[in-house]
């Protein structure tokens, strides 16, 4: 009861601060005084506090399982276990919105502390446009989805969380993807102000390069552990469906990391500058799109969005304003430099940059057209369609044959003008590539040539990287590890797509299934009871073409609160083959429809990219640009 | 006429122009080909022409019509007005059963026939696809 109170006041008082600041900050614009007013910095560090406060409470109403706040109610449960009971606590609507302010609050004091070096003026509209997003943010919590509503009479137990969302997994991953999402408010934020201030320029680069790279690092990592979650929860063996809740994810990480390779031309030679400012604003409507789409429902159709229609009318509107204020201000303040030194020729890492941002365009195009059409169609004719994953597959596969191949020779560009050295050692590379490649596929696919000339070129890129690991001519290590992160990551999913096998069936205790030397065993089922569910565990053997036999335990869940039934895969995992093995239930039959599959290669995917985000990790942490 | 300068600059732009135009046409191209229509039972027996393409049907599995065995399961999807035979041997999600909803996707055999390569799972007990609460109506 108090809980819900204090949240909903430091809410209001939050609200309260954010005009406060707004005034306060735009005094302190007319004096000039060089550093910012202090008042200015303490009532950033009380709103933060309120909003921290705010969030608490609400954590603590779920530990609590304090019924009379209907978000707990709709979302947890006496028997859930505790830390399900925190996580539970972004784990809807409302609460994910908090943590949407409470990062926005936190990462503009942040900013505030870290960019003491920066100009005044700056700072302050950094500040001033950064409480724009936070005011529409808590106004639209306030007005449509307040965490904090009461009901009366208390009821005396909660209607629970999806079973499916009680996954480690999956307790983290919102609150990472969200800081990589929130963190792109403050390159937008920022790169308005600097362009108001004509301030788009190398130092500016060199600053929010940090911020870029943040967000990104934490990005990637959201995005692969939702789809981690996806393999192993969703049993549908495979890591990425282009979901349009996952190809929303995607898309601001596209535009990311164009940004993140576009801004180091502006750190080092002063071009490119609308192009940024442009990208900056993308990225994070992008973030923001993203975010209200999966939470509004409208992705499923467009019909639940009309379930709340203030919501969804919120959401339209405060876009719309954010979207206009930002190309308002772009095209009324930004200048073209014309000083910079905008001259390069065309073999230069200028240009390689320029390509993949090239790139990055294309793919961002195919996945929003993929993404949108169908709720478009649903709007105008009220069509019902789905595209499919042969959609982004066969657009996207032939473009990163050129884009592999571009990424491996732009980084050993000079800047400016430049030309090709080491030409024998890298034909040579190319041609072990190709003929490696040839051996190794030559009899695992029909469509010979294009997969011959998509693998070579991922291993091209693969070799050239890791020789450069080794011998570290070019000492951009930062770099050399990401892009060889991707080249890995291409590789992995490549091998995993054309060696997966995969057997369906429906299967009683007791009997055997064998395939092509293969046998899977049912052995037995034991039954388990936990606090919040009851388990179905069942025991299979499995006999492999080599006569290796393991043992794969799969379980069937049905959960309490609510009534679900969820199916946990089995997973024996090596570094050189993931063994899956899901079961589920078909009611009232003595079948149990059993998916054993084999995936190659799939801990690489999880590793690779853990290895572009240290990439990034090691970028951020790097004292200087080496030369 | 014109300096070589914005030569190059024309040309650089006709070479944009040109790949965009062509990228377009080739997203709405792959676009057509790889769409997925969904249809309820009625709107396929008002067929007037079988589609060779891969569709979506949506609807409840109907009471009591579920037969399972080692390597298929049969059922019946129904909107309360008409309804379709599905085949399908493949993997079975948890939320499938009598009297659920369900979007199953593969091809039609003929119009009481369909051989489905996949049956969509749903996340949420609660949650109901929105194609098929417009298919069966609001029952």
């Amino acid at each position: 009861m108090l809980a819900n109170q204090i949240g909903y006041y430091s809410l209001i008082l939050g609200l309260l601060l954010s005009v406060l600041l707004c005034g306060v900050s735009i005094k302190d614009l007319t004096r000039s005084s060089k550093q910012i007013n202090k008042n200015v910095l303490s009532l950033s560090f009380l709103q933060l506090v309120f909003v921290i406060l705010s969030f608490l409470s609400l954590i603590f109403s779920f530990i609590n399982s304090d019924f009379s706040n209907e978000t707990v109610f709709n979302n947890s449960h006496t028997t859930k276990p505790l830390f399900y009971k925190i996580s539970g606590t972004w784990g809807n609507h409302e609460g994910s919105l908090l943590l949407w302010l409470l990062v926005l609050t936190l990462f503009i004091f942040l900013f505030l502390i870290k960019s003491r070096e920066q100009p005044k003026k700056y700072r302050i509209l950094t500040l001033l446009f950064q409480q724009v997003v936070i005011i529409g943010f808590f106004l639209f919590v306030l007005m449509t989805s307040n965490p904090f509503n009461y009901l009366f009479p208390i009821p005396s137990e909660g209607l629970g969380l999806n079973p499916i969302l009680q996954d480690p997994a999956l307790a983290i991953h919102p609150p990472i993807l969200y800081l990589g999402y929130v963190g792109t408010s403050i390159i937008f934020s920022s790169s308005l102000a600097a362009v108001t201030q004509n301030y788009v320029s190398k130092q500016w680069a060199q600053h929010i390069k940090k911020w870029v790279l943040v967000s990104w690092i934490f990005l990637t990592i959201g995005i692969m552990l939702g789809s981690i979650w996806a393999y192993y929860e969703l049993g549908w063996g495979g890591f990425w469906f282009w979901d349009p809740v996952e190809n929303v994810s995607l898309m601001p990480w596209l535009t990311l990391t164009a940004l993140l390779h576009c801004i180091i031309v502006l750190e080092r030679r002063a071009a490119l500058t609308s192009w940024v400012v442009i990208l900056s604003i993308t990225t994070f409507t992008l973030s923001m799109c993203g975010t209200f789409l999966v939470r509004s429902g409208i992705l499923n159709s467009v019909h639940t969005f009309a379930n709340d229609p203030a919501r969804g009318i919120f959401i339209l509107i405060f876009l719309f304003v954010l979207i206009i204020l930002s190309l308002g201000i772009f095209f009324v303040f930004h200048k073209e430099n014309n000083k910079s030194q905008n001259n390069f020729f065309w073999l230069s890492k200028e240009v390689s940059i320029l390509i993949n941002n090239w790139f990055m365009m294309y793919f961002l195009s195919v996945v929003l057209i993929g993404t949108v059409y169908p709720i478009f169609l649903d709007v105008i004719s009220s069509e019902k369609i789905s595209v499919g994953p042969p959609f982004y597959q066969k657009l996207i596969a032939p473009f990163l044959i050129p884009f592999l191949l571009f990424m491996s020779l732009g980084p050993r560009l000079k800047w400016i003008r430049s030309k090709i050295e080491d030409k024998n050692s890298l034909i040579v590379t190319f041609i072990i590539s190709v003929m490696l490649t040839f051996f190794i596929i030559k009899n695992l696919t029909t469509e010979l040539l294009f997969y011959t000339v998509l693998f070579s070129a991922a291993f091209f890129l693969f070799f050239i990287t890791l020789k450069e690991l080794f011998i570290k001519k070019f000492n951009n290590v930062s770099q050399t590890v990401a892009h060889f992160g991707f080249s890995l990551l291409v590789l992995s999913i490549l091998f995993n797509g054309i060696l997966s096998s995969e057997i369906i069936t429906n299967i009683k205790i007791g009997e055997k299934y064998s395939y092509n030397k293969s046998e899977i065993f049912f052995k037995k089922i034991e039954e388990k009871k936990e606090s919040n569910f009851n388990s179905i565990i069942a025991y299979f053997e499995i006999k492999d073409e080599k006569g290796k036999i393991i043992e794969l335990k799969p379980e069937i869940r049905i959960y309490n609160q609510p009534v679900i039934i969820t199916s946990e895969a089995d997973i024996k995992t090596t570094l050189l083959e993931d063994k899956f093995l899901v079961m589920n239930l078909v009611k009232g039959n003595e079948f149990y429809n059993i998916r054993y599959q084999v995936k190659p290669l799939m801990v690489w995917i999880w590793i690779s990219v853990l290895l572009l985000s240290l990439g990034g990790l090691m970028s951020l942490f790097k004292k200087r640009y080496e030369k | 006429m014109y300096g070589k300068k914005v030569k190059l600059r024309f040309i650089f732009l006709a070479l944009i122009l040109v790949s965009v135009i062509l990228i377009v046409f080739l997203i709405l191209q792959s676009l057509k080909e790889n769409v997925v229509y969904f249809q309820s039972p009625s709107e396929i027996k008002s067929l007037i022409e079988l589609d060779k393409k891969k569709i979506r049907v949506g609807g409840m599995v109907k009471e009591k019509s579920v037969f399972i065995n080692s390597n298929e399961v049969n059922f019946i999807i129904t909107d309360f007005k008409n309804e379709i035979n599905v085949i399908y041997s493949g993997a079975v999600p948890n939320l499938f059963a009598e009297g659920k909803g369900v979007v199953a996707e593969g091809f039609l055999k003929d119009k009481n026939y369909f051989s489905a390569t996949k049956i969509l799972a749903k996340h949420d007990e609660n949650y109901m696809p929105p194609e098929v609460k417009e298919a069966i109506g609001d029952k």
